[in-house]
């Protein structure tokens, strides 16, 4: 095992902790993101290319778009301040539609 | 017999009154009950502040959690016992793994003949070159199909969980919320939509082609594609994407591509069952046709992913088509 694949499993463990202690919901989603990229790596060194393509794909993209799509229909991403403009902005729009 | 009455004849009748009665049109009250006018509510503010006591003591009895016993009793042992599983799931998983044999010994269990098989005869009976291929898509191909299947399954789901049907009110509501911001034309996004997408929808039909060939397959090829779309929709927007790809395209696709499937699956394992000779060449190895069936079957199981992926996106974002 070389160095590199060491400090690649570090980084594993680290992010799996991290992920479960992190108090915000979408810096979790972003640690889950980077863990699955860095399992992604992990799969090319162990020799499975196919898995490695489908990890980026399914594991750092589609299911991260749709967490942070989950989110943000929960509004758990957006602070107060944005929250307002938001409602705001929805006024806004069905003010302008029912004209 | 009837006859013709007029109008003013018609209203004196009980029926027209049991009518009027039944359909709300005519209030009986009105004109016939002597009413008084409603005198506004009196409050003092002894009565109001004596409520708001009331409320408060109600509400400090119900949230008391700092002297509720058994909210303390549970925090306490919830506590203990998330630890104790905690601990309980982490030694399990560690003896779990410290029992497996060290990695990529020869005599482990999984060294037995059917992978033998496989990597000896690999090639020569299914013709790809990638023995993964080969194996998930020839040897194994029903597990493969079930899978295709677990995926639109899943697509149904979700659909049935999401699916907004379109009406004004509260799920027009959202709907809306969501429509407001898009297409949202972003530049940044936008420009790099456009380089982007080509290519990664390019290497995805390359990654399903030479599935075969290389590493790769329908299942990695069709979530690479599937990205690509959501990116294109995320920049752009709905309605620049249902030019191409609506609800009703995702249907067909996945109806034929699984019912595509299901035959071509069903004539190979007929033809194999029986040991009669199949039709299909398998081609000389290397070649982009060749494998017989193998090159029919990732792409059917790319575009059912391709397209669940992305359905799986538009449900989220607002629930239908």
């Amino acid at each position: 095992m070389t160095v590199f694949t060491c400090i690649l499993f570090l980084f594993l463990i680290v992010c799996a902790v991290a992920a479960s202690l992190s108090k915000s919901l979408l810096n979790t989603v972003l640690i889950f993101m980077s863990y699955s990229l860095v399992m992604s790596i992990i799969w090319v060194i162990l020799e499975s290319p196919d898995l490695a393509v489908t990890e980026a794909a399914v594991g750092a993209g589609v299911t991260t778009v749709l967490f942070v799509l989950t989110l943000k229909k929960i509004h758990a991403i957006m602070g107060a301040d944005a929250a307002e403009k938001d409602a705001e902005n929805e006024l806004e729009y069905r003010r302008r539609r029912n004209s | 017999m009837s006859r013709k009455v007029s109008r003013e004849q018609y209203e004196k009748t009980i029926s027209y009154r049991l009518k009027s009665w039944l359909e709300g049109s005519r209030d009986l009250y009105v004109g016939n009950l002597e009413m008084r006018p409603q005198s506004p509510r009196q409050e003092d503010e002894d009565t109001r502040r004596q409520h708001r006591e009331d409320q408060k003591k109600v509400r400090a009895r119900v949230y008391d959690t700092e002297h509720n016993r058994e909210v303390l009793l549970f925090k306490k042992v919830y506590r203990i016992f998330s630890l104790l599983f905690c601990v309980l799931l982490v030694s399990m998983l560690l003896i779990g793994v410290a029992d497996l044999p060290p990695f990529g010994e020869a005599d482990k269990p999984v060294n037995n003949e059917v992978s033998q098989r496989y990597i000896e005869k690999g090639l020569q009976e299914t013709g790809a070159v990638n023995i993964v291929t080969g194996m998930i898509l020839d040897y194994r191909a029903f597990d493969t199909l079930g899978e295709s299947h677990v995926l639109f399954i899943a697509t149904c789901t979700v659909l049935i969980l999401l699916r907004t049907d379109g009406k004004e009110g509260e799920s027009g509501r959202e709907e809306s919320n969501d429509r407001a911001y898009e297409p949202k034309n972003d530049v940044i996004l936008q420009t790099a939509a456009r380089l982007l997408v080509p290519f990664i929808i390019i290497f995805g039909i390359y990654v399903i082609l030479c599935g075969h060939l290389g590493p790769g397959g329908g299942f990695s090829g069709g979530a690479v594609i599937g990205a690509g779309l959501i990116l294109y929709v995320s920049a752009f927007g709905f309605e620049k994407a249902e030019r191409f790809f609506t609800g009703a395209t995702y249907k067909w696709m996945s109806f034929g591509a699984l019912a595509c499937y299901c035959l071509s699956k069903t004539y190979s394992f007929y033809t194999g069952a029986n040991h009669i000779e199949s039709v299909i060449p398998l081609g000389t190895p290397g070649a982009i046709l060749s494998s017989g069936l193998i090159l029919l079957l990732n792409i059917c199981v790319g575009v059912v992913v391709a397209g669940t992926m992305y359905t799986f996106y538009v449900m989220f974002r607002k629930g239908g088509y």
